[in-house]
């Protein structure tokens, strides 16, 4: 019992982590149709940033963990926001009218210029950064028990505001409204006085700052990255994006938690060589029976 | 961003790679240095280079080999089989490399050296210490380190006579070197009537092991043995640590590198961590002044430095006794023993060390390690 909690909890904070950095993918798809391959690179990249931030901070002889996870968070999400409408401008909008493959191509060629750029200026080794939070909470269970680290909690709180946020920004004000309507018809929505590119534009910092937020957590947390980190953690990311239903929004995130707590139970519960031969095939019976993934909406043909 | 310059700066960049690519062809000796230079592993490959660059420095400035100066060609295989092949493949063809040190993981160093063998190359691997590197009869390949079966057992006794540990936790990373390792640590166990409580292997790359760390708990390990690097050790270390496991953690030399602590977090998480390693290379009389040099420019010559050392003077000294052709070299190695920076090395019929001397070091808060007594 206390095993299966346990590895709830594990695939939980996995599953949240996942989720951000599939918003990113599922924005972008929804609202150009092109899937960002680069956006793991983005991530990579706000783990170096992290780093960075973190290295300053304490420079500064700032020490406590509240202010530099805070400070961290924010300097972190405006750079890589950054990261995210520079890739943009340089790698998609010059190719916004020719064709998805196009597109596809170029992200493909910005994910390997953001990890040659980062290999070469920030060295090809391990980094890491030391634990910031230490200590754990304890519950007793049966027999047995559950321990959650105090990071882990701070990133299921981080990880759930901000997709809080993110949903209230898209439901409930202007810029979420301009941004559905972009994503359900580009040509109606600029001529209805919308200026799209600009809200694709301010899509892509969006997408960014979640991997961002991603970025922060898990390089506080765990405290080892590489310039390859986003490879593996981007894939899974994207599946979670598929499962969810790629174009959808709470599909991402729910897709995202899905992925993490069935990658976790089954690790635990069955096998960890398999893992990820299980992710993959829960990915491809869900497509069967839902081909738009649980929430997204089927593709309607327009006449 | 114009498109002008962009396609004048993409220009520049091909032409500066071509460049690049043909300085290298008119040396004297060629000899590649091949191990993961970049990714997630570079740290083996500094050591290897540094190892491997000190050697051919010291022996430049001794006068070379009968005369003609070594000329070093750096190969970057990430620790990739596929990228290995390549690099191989340019050492022979466009390098003309007569020998190499190398390769780091044993899965990249089994497919390079079926091309070094088809090319008459010499290898000399410091640190590739899967069974099958020597076991599949190449009559090129050497290495100057021990091998996994002879680490098994080493950790296994351990285990058994020295923690009387009857629960233990197998786990690899699912690559040549790591599951190799662990297989060898886990039939030693078995020949002692062990059966572990559990065998899994673990993605190279991720970073959350925290399912994995949960199901080590649920069995109540005594013991985990790790087989892979130190990439994959810190953070499953830590996630043990950090979910309230007290079980001891061994692994093999795949974690011998400083930046273990730093993967890990903090050297607290690692303070009791055990390896396997061969007898301290700096403890040798031979290498004293050769450590000494590496100290004085201020490079610590930990892990495989010394071996790569080594590796580079058996590369060298069966060179200099057979005119630089490489493939009688390597019939001469299997017959005559070269001094090194390690000792006198004798190698047997397949290319290994007749004599292999693994021992149990000990990681402290620290980040250092010290051989167990």
């Amino acid at each position: 019992m206390d095993i299966v909690l346990q590895q709830l909890v594990n695939g939980l904070t996995l599953g949240s982590v996942y989720g951000l950095i599939a918003i990113g993918y599922t924005m972008v798809y929804g609202i150009i149709g092109m899937i960002n391959f680069a956006h793991g690179d983005v991530y990579m990249v706000s783990a170096y940033i992290t780093a960075i931030v973190v290295a300053l901070l304490s420079f500064f002889g700032i020490e406590s963990f509240p202010i530099i996870i805070i400070g961290t968070l924010f300097i972190t999400i405006a750079v890589t926001g950054a990261y995210g409408w520079a890739i943009e401008q340089i790698a998609y909008r010059p190719l916004r009218n020719s064709g998805r493959l196009s597109a596809l191509i170029s992200a493909i060629g910005m994910s390997l210029i953001l990890q040659n750029y980062v290999q070469i200026s920030q060295g090809a080794r391990q980094q890491g950064i030391p634990t910031m939070l230490t200590g754990a909470v304890r519950f007793d269970v049966g027999d047995g028990f559950v321990q959650i680290t105090y990071m882990k909690l701070v990133i299921l709180l981080v990880a759930f505001l901000g997709m809080g946020t993110l949903t209230y920004i898209i439901q409930r004000t202007k810029l979420g409204r301009m941004c559905r309507a972009t994503q359900q018809d580009r040509k109606m929505a600029s001529i209805l006085g919308i200026n799209t590119d600009r809200v694709i534009s301010i899509v892509f910092v969006i997408g960014a700052s979640m991997a961002a937020l991603a970025g922060v957590l898990i390089t506080l947390d765990y405290g080892a990255f590489d310039f390859y980190v986003g490879f593996i953690i981007g894939i899974k990311a994207f599946t979670a994006a598929v499962l969810g239903g790629i174009g959808s929004l709470p599909g991402a995130m729910l897709g995202g938690i899905i992925l993490g707590v069935s990658e976790s139970l089954f690790a635990g519960l069955i096998s960890s060589d398999y893992k990820d031969v299980f992710s993959f095939s829960l990915l491809v019976i869900i497509l069967i029976f839902r081909p738009s993934g649980l929430l997204g909406k089927p593709e309607v043909e327009k006449v | 961003m114009s498109n002008a310059i962009v396609k004048k700066s993409l220009l520049s960049i091909a032409i500066a790679g071509a460049m690049g690519a043909s300085v290298l062809a008119q040396a004297d000796v060629v000899i590649g240095v091949a191990g993961p230079h970049t990714g997630a592993y570079a740290a083996f490959g500094e050591q290897l280079w540094r190892g491997a660059e000190q050697a051919a420095k010291d022996i430049n400035a001794a006068g070379g080999i009968n005369g003609e100066m070594i000329k070093l060609v750096k190969a970057d295989d990430a620790c990739e089989p596929k990228q290995a092949v390549s690099v191989a493949n340019r050492l022979v063809d466009s390098d003309d490399a007569v020998g190499v040190v190398g390769h780091f993981c044993s899965s990249s160093t089994m497919p390079a050296s079926e091309i070094y063998e088809e090319a008459g190359v010499l290898m000399v691997t410091p640190a590739s210490t899967n069974p099958r590197v020597t076991d599949r009869g190449l009559s090129n390949v050497f290495r100057v380190c021990g091998r996994d079966d002879q680490q098994g057992d080493v950790a296994g006794a351990y285990i058994i006579s020295e923690l009387n540990a009857k629960r233990v936790a197998i786990i690899h990373d699912k690559d040549t070197y790591g599951k190799g390792l662990a297989d060898a640590t886990k039939s030693a166990l078995n020949n002692y009537g062990v059966t572990e409580v559990l065998y899994e292997g673990l993605t190279r790359g991720e970073k959350d092991f925290n399912a994995l760390v949960t199901k080590i708990r649920s069995v109540d390990a005594e013991v985990v043995y790790f087989g892979g690097l130190h990439s994959e050790a810190g953070p499953l270390v830590r996630q043990l640590r950090e979910q309230g496991s007290k079980a001891i953690f061994i692994s093999g030399d795949g974690i011998v590198s400083n930046e273990f602590a730093s993967v890990a977090g903090s050297p607290e998480y690692i303070d009791g961590v055990l390896m396997t390693f061969g007898a301290d290379p700096q403890s040798y009389p031979a290498g004293k002044k050769v450590v000494q040099v590496f100290k004085d420019s201020g490079y610590e010559p930990e892990g495989y430095t010394l071996y790569s050392y080594a590796a580079m003077q058996v590369v060298v000294e069966a060179l200099k006794n057979n005119d630089l052709d490489p493939i009688k070299g390597a019939d001469w190695l299997k017959s005559n023993s070269v001094s090194t920076v390690m000792g006198v090395k004798d190698f047997d019929s397949k290319g290994d060390l007749k004599v292999s001397d693994y021992v149990m070091y000990e990681w402290d808060n620290t980040g250092n390690y010290a051989q167990v007594n």
